[in-house]
């Protein structure tokens, strides 16, 4: 009996013990002969060379050698925008590609840097503006609860003491992770430019989600590292046209930088903020908005709420921030809009602009 | 059982995907294009082969002797796993033309769940190693019939004017279950359990 009992524990133990170690094994010689290429060079165009070890992508190869392309997926293949051009060593465009490249594109070389592996030596081109990008050591100097799951955080530069940017933009967050690769997400800046040494953030948690946890939890005085700044969406300072800016879910701290610096400008543009939130309880900043209001005659700001509950006592607009500004925008206004949140009320929004004629060349927007 | 019965009842009557709606998400998700679901169904057709080839002697030889056939799901698993994700390295190091066509999608089956069907109907239907191979090679086949159908009817669909909540996803259900009940058509042909 006892003998059986203990035939019944040890060998399905030894089994799945020796299978695992077999398998581990074969898999670590494995990735040793067939998964690095050894020391590869990558050669950027009007640049200097950087040498690697191959078998990792070209976005994270890069990474490591402080030259930041922007990611803002992280590197899942699923924003985009990390194209480069690649003009030898790149071997043929990979379908996980295609979908984000433009038949010209393709003919182009330009390839998606997290999806492309250093296998050979490679010769790339890298637009000025990313060399440029620059990592930056940082410490927390504020973290503040604005909803139950939106967080404001201000960090204090520290090496770099300040970083150069335009209202709009966004920075990377690099957040720690056990294994080689680096994760990083892309944040949008709330505060100022003119407050060079310091950055703000409006960060939403992401039930799950690596970075936002990952930011949720810092507490003040911890070291971070960021890089930046990217991006194309941005205020364009030189316009006269009044504005409209429009927001949602975790859209709101590029569209409050922009309203600050056109506050600090002076700038006479009307403005206008449509802000879209689910409930009540996701409303936030709703007093300053209202004191900035008494105090820019040419500034109005609207939020609405898609499904506020049932004790929420709203009197405000209710319904998607589409159908809100439907029927608040005039047909024919000349106007510069800007958007940024979740892709889906972007491009009702975008659908809405055009129909009340805003010039698509005048819509700038940032999905996530 | 001849073999031929076998291969034709993998591939049509008892059709993985369509009979018992197996390997479900990459049938959703990579059906929209016509080049990506060929790659799909190559790469799933390769893997399932393969899986079962390891799977049968790891099962007959080493699970039954020792009496811990129950142990099957997490080996087999495990297994399939490693096994993939060498192939993928060998396939990416050798050969970028293959890389290209189905590589890249080899990470994306090694936990699929029609996979580790296969292997377990293999058992189950007490399978000898030769009908194993053919009763994979068929049930990859057959997925691969199935989702290369679905792929050709979404490029029409492509100009269909569909209500906003059934694009995508939704008319993708709709479909395959009108084509499994075609499927059904098969079910005359022959008759195994
Ligand atoms: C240009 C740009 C600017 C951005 N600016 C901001 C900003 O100012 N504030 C901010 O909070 N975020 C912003 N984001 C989003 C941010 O980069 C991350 O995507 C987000 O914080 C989730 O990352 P995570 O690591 O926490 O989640 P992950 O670990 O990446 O994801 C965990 C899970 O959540 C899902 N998921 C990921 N993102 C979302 C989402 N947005 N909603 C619902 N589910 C999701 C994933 O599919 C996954 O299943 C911006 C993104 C871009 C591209
Ligand atoms: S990093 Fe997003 S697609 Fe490459």
């Amino acid at each position: 009996m006892s003998i059986d009992l203990m035939n019944a524990f040890i060998a399905p133990l030894v089994i799945m013990v020796s299978i695992s170690l077999i398998l581990g094994l074969v898999l670590v010689i494995a990735s040793r002969f067939l998964a690095e290429y050894g020391p590869c060079r990558i050669s950027i165009k009007g640049n200097k060379d950087v040498e690697v070890i191959g078998g990792e992508t070209l976005l994270s190869s890069l990474f490591e050698n402080k030259i930041f392309i922007p990611s803002a997926c992280g590197g899942r293949g699923s924003c985009g925008y990390c194209k480069l051009k690649v003009t030898s060593g790149g071997g043929s465009v990979l379908p996980t590609e295609l979908p984000y490249l433009t038949p010209s594109e393709v003919v182009d070389d330009v390839r998606l840097a997290c999806q492309l592996k250093v296998k050979s030596d490679m010769e790339i081109e890298v637009p000025e503006e990313y060399l440029s990008i620059q990592e930056y050591r940082a410490e927390v100097a504020q973290s503040i609860s604005l909803t139950y799951d939106m967080k404001e955080l201000r960090f204090r530069l520290l090496e770099p003491e300040t970083i150069n940017f335009k209202p709009g933009q966004y920075i990377q967050f690099h957040v720690p992770s056990t294994n080689r690769e680096v994760v990083y997400r892309a944040y949008s800046i709330a505060s100022l430019p003119s407050m060079a040494g310091e950055l703000e953030l409006i960060v939403r948690l992401v039930p799950g989600g690596i970075g936002s946890t990952y930011i949720h939890n810092l507490s003040v005085g911890d070291e971070v590292t960021i890089s930046g700044s990217c991006g194309d969406f941005f205020l364009h300072e030189r316009s006269s046209c009044d504005i409209l800016l429009i927001g949602g879910g975790a859209g709101m701290a590029p569209l409050k930088s922009i309203l600050y610096s056109l506050f600090e400008k002076g700038s006479d543009r009307k403005i206008d903020l449509f802000f879209g939130v689910r409930a009540k309880k996701d409303l936030f900043y709703l007093e300053e908005f209202e004191r900035l209001a008494k105090e820019h005659p040419n500034f109005t700001y609207t939020y609405a709420l898609s499904s506020p509950g049932e004790a929420d006592d709203w009197k405000g607009e209710k319904g998607f921030i589409h159908l809100v500004l439907e029927r608040h925008l005039k047909e024919g206004e000349k106007r510069e809009a800007y958007l940024c949140g979740p892709p889906l009320m972007a491009d009702a929004v975008i659908k809405v602009l055009k129909e009340k004629g805003v010039d698509p060349s005048n819509i700038y927007y940032d999905k996530f | 059982m001849d073999l031929l019965t076998i291969l034709i009842a993998a591939v049509f009557t008892h059709n993985i995907a369509l009979t018992y709606f197996l390997g479900m998400c990459p049938f959703v998700a990579v059906s929209g294009n016509l080049r990506t679901a060929m790659g799909m169904s190559m790469a799933v057709t390769f893997v399932m082969s393969l899986a079962a080839a390891v799977t049968w002697p790891i099962y007959h030889k080493l699970l039954v002797p020792y009496d811990v056939t129950y142990l099957q799901y997490v080996v087999f698993i495990l297994v399939i796993a490693a096994l993939v994700q060498i192939v993928e390295m060998m396939v990416e190091r050798t050969s970028p033309f293959l890389y290209n066509t189905m590589g890249v999608f080899l990470p994306l089956i090694t936990v699929n769940c029609a996979i580790l069907g296969v292997t377990l109907f293999m058992v189950v239907r007490d399978y000898s190693y030769i009908e194993s191979l053919i009763y994979s090679f068929g049930s990859g086949i057959g997925w691969g019939v199935a989702i290369l159908a679905m792929a050709a009817i979404r490029e029409r669909l492509r100009f269909a004017d569909l209500p906003e909540g059934l694009k995508g996803a939704g008319i993708t259900m709709i479909i395959a279950g009108l084509m499994a009940m075609s499927f059904m058509g098969f079910a005359g042909i022959l008759n195994v359990h």
